[in-house]
């Protein structure tokens, strides 16, 4: 990455779909940034409850009175932090407990891994709901909760592929010249899995994302601030959905999927970066097209002149 | 044989770190969850059932290993003390009345989203480039992107509040009793269609495409060379000689799965108020019934270990190259 264009700008830059996404999740984002100096206060009591959107109160109010815009606006903030917070977290810890794992082997490697095979099979939602019930709610206690949830996902995938990448002549090189395990594993290992560590970012912040607003569904979070979960917590509270007020959840699960998608999307580009047998099915495919031939399943016979 | 023997002592192992998770727990956490309890009780608790709550936390003055011990006497008798929202039933009883449902909704779901999952992979893989490969998948990840329990908010709220063409919760009607007749079973099919909907459709995508994946390598496999060369009708490459290769990873993706299923019905059964586990689970933490939480959390686990080993078992038998002693 040390080139003047990194890898990954112009492929973001020829790649539609990940423009799509990284345009997406920057508006989320700056709307994090500024949204909440934008709107009124989100917890205002502005008008009567469970009124439909008007030009008033354009996405209408809740069972409470409070205007349903800007707590979709002032909960960004807050379920994008935790989201990437989490997912920077997971995806670090995962990330040294893995490539210690397969860099030491031996007894290391089986007690690591037996760590993280059994928290992997630990149902993960209702783990955390129970760790949640007995902390203090807010969103410091989700964002523990996620990471002691999620981790262990990460760390067997980079396990392997630092497994494999242990076995390569530059490691060994290192070894023999005599640089101690700690150098090996931050200067040879990570910034060979930097591909895979982006990927499993973007993954991890979809997940917590999703699990937060979970978590806070539930009212394990601090039900007296605005965020997407708590949200949808006080719309199915002030029962919503049974008086016909859409207008309290739709905008929230439509964030949530938009900031969802985007993620998804960038991922997609991502992967394609690095996996170059995407990235040249692909090209083939798109020479078939632009060559007026049906891409089929047999490879078909072209006069490449 | 060896290496099913070696996951069942993985298994085990994985169930003593939640039995033990659940005894350290409440000992780690800041404040006491029993005392939080007395206080919230006082007046109102017999001193037989406090004895009980403490017996449940096992927070009697013995020394720790020796309430470890205890408490892990306790679960392995099935006692797993009495609940304190719906005192004085144990919670073992407790938990009795909603497995069965919760059992029922996860479990189709992860079938029906895997069967028909797959066969949407294997069409999209076969019709490459056709409609069900270009519409569906793109589709179906927009309705992934929606987190399970709000897709099932939006299902209850069109279909069931503004169409009524579904009850709007509950798993089957009040003024009927639980019977083995076709009027109950339909009432209860009615009741679990919209949840099962909701998850089945959050989860089909990703069985999809990982069908659609595997299928496509499969395709490109002298094996199905050889099928195609040796005449066979297509039906039968498709389904006798690729799908079947194809399919094994997602069989060992199935357990997993129906961990994660197990979790997002928690949130669905919120949603419907269906009585299963989830539904119990978010009733004992509001009102703190820590036994019952802890109880809940112990049997879902076991329920998807349970779900691993069958699937290990299953795809010993799929699979001829797992099955010799390694």
């Amino acid at each position: 990455m040390a080139g003047a264009t990194p890898a990954w700008w112009s492929a973001l830059r020829r790649d539609r779909k990940a423009a799509a996404g990284a345009a997406l999740l920057g508006a989320f984002v700056v709307l994090g940034l500024v949204g909440p100096w934008l709107v009124a206060s989100p917890d205002a009591l502005v008008g009567i409850p469970l009124q439909p959107p008007s030009w008033s109160h354009w996405l209408g109010t809740t069972g409470q009175g409070q205007d349903v815009l800007a707590q979709t606006v002032a909960g960004t903030r807050v379920s994008l932090l935790v989201g990437f917070g989490v997912g920077a977290t997971v995806v670090l810890l995962g990330a040294l407990l893995g490539v210690t794992a397969a860099y030491f082997g031996g007894w290391v490697d089986g007690l690591l891994s037996l760590l993280f095979n059994v928290f992997l099979v630990l149902p993960g939602l209702p783990l955390a709901i129970v760790i949640a019930a007995y902390l203090p709610a807010g969103p410091g206690t989700v964002a523990f909760v996620l990471v002691v949830t999620g981790w262990a996902w990460n760390a067997r995938v980079l396990r392997a592929e630092a497994l494999s990448l242990r076995q390569r002549d530059f490691v060994a090189a290192a070894v023999v010249s005599g640089e101690g395990p700690g150098r090996i594993i931050t200067r040879e290992l990570l910034p060979n899995l930097t591909s895979l560590l982006v990927a499993q970012f973007i993954g991890s912040t979809v997940y917590a994302i999703g699990a937060q607003v979970g978590l806070e569904f539930l009212g394990l979070g601090d039900v007296s601030a605005a965020t997407w979960g708590t949200n949808l917590y006080w719309a199915t509270n002030d029962s919503a959905l049974l008086t016909g007020a859409w207008w309290t959840f739709v905008p929230t699960g439509v964030c949530l999927a938009l900031v969802g998608s985007s993620l998804v999307m960038l991922n997609a580009a991502f992967d394609e970066l690095a996996n170059p047998r995407l990235r040249a099915d692909r090209a083939w495919r798109a020479w078939l097209l632009g060559h007026g031939l049906a891409p089929t399943r047999s490879t078909p016979v072209v006069d490449r002149g | 044989m060896r290496r099913l023997l070696g996951r069942l002592g993985f298994y085990a192992l994985a169930c003593w770190a939640a039995l033990t998770l659940n005894f350290f727990l409440p000992r780690l956490m800041p404040g006491d969850p029993a005392t939080a309890l007395f206080a919230r009780f006082r007046g109102r608790l017999s001193p037989e059932a406090m004895g009980a709550l403490r017996q449940a936390f096992g927070l009697t003055d013995a020394s720790l290993p020796a309430q470890y011990l205890t408490y892990l006497a306790h679960v392995a008798r099935g006692d797993l003390g009495l609940s304190v929202a719906y005192y004085p039933s144990p919670v073992s009883q407790v938990i009795a009345g909603g497995l069965g449902w919760t059992l029922l909704l996860a479990g189709t779901a992860v079938l029906v989203s895997f069967t028909l999952g797959s066969l949407l992979g294997i069409a999209a893989a076969w019709w490459r480039g056709g409609w069900v490969d270009t519409l569906l998948p793109p589709l179906l990840a927009l309705l992934g992107a929606f987190p399970y329990f709000w897709l099932a908010m939006v299902l209850l709220y069109l279909l069931g509040f503004r169409l009524g063409l579904f009850p709007l919760g509950h798993a089957y009607g009040d003024d009927l009793t639980p019977a083995w007749s076709l009027a109950f079973l339909a009432d209860v099919g009615r009741h679990a269609a919209l949840p099962l909907a909701s998850l089945v459709l959050s989860t089909v995508g990703g069985w999809m495409l990982g069908m659609r994946n595997a299928m496509i390598t499969v395709l490109g496999s002298d094996q199905v060379a050889l099928a195609r060369a040796k005449g066979l009708s297509p039906a039968r490459v498709a389904l006798g000689y690729a799908a079947r290769t194809a399919l094994l990873p997602g069989v060992t993706g199935f357990g997993m799965a129906f961990g994660f299923v197990v979790g997002g019905s928690l949130l669905t059964e919120v949603v419907f108020s269906y009585p299963g586990q989830g539904y119990l689970l978010v009733q004992a933490v509001r009102n703190q019934d820590y036994p019952l939480m802890q109880g809940i959390f112990l049997v879902i686990t076991l329920a998807v270990l349970g779900a691993n080993w069958l699937v290990d078992l299953a795809t010993a038998w799929l699979d001829p190259r797992t099955r010799g002693a390694r």
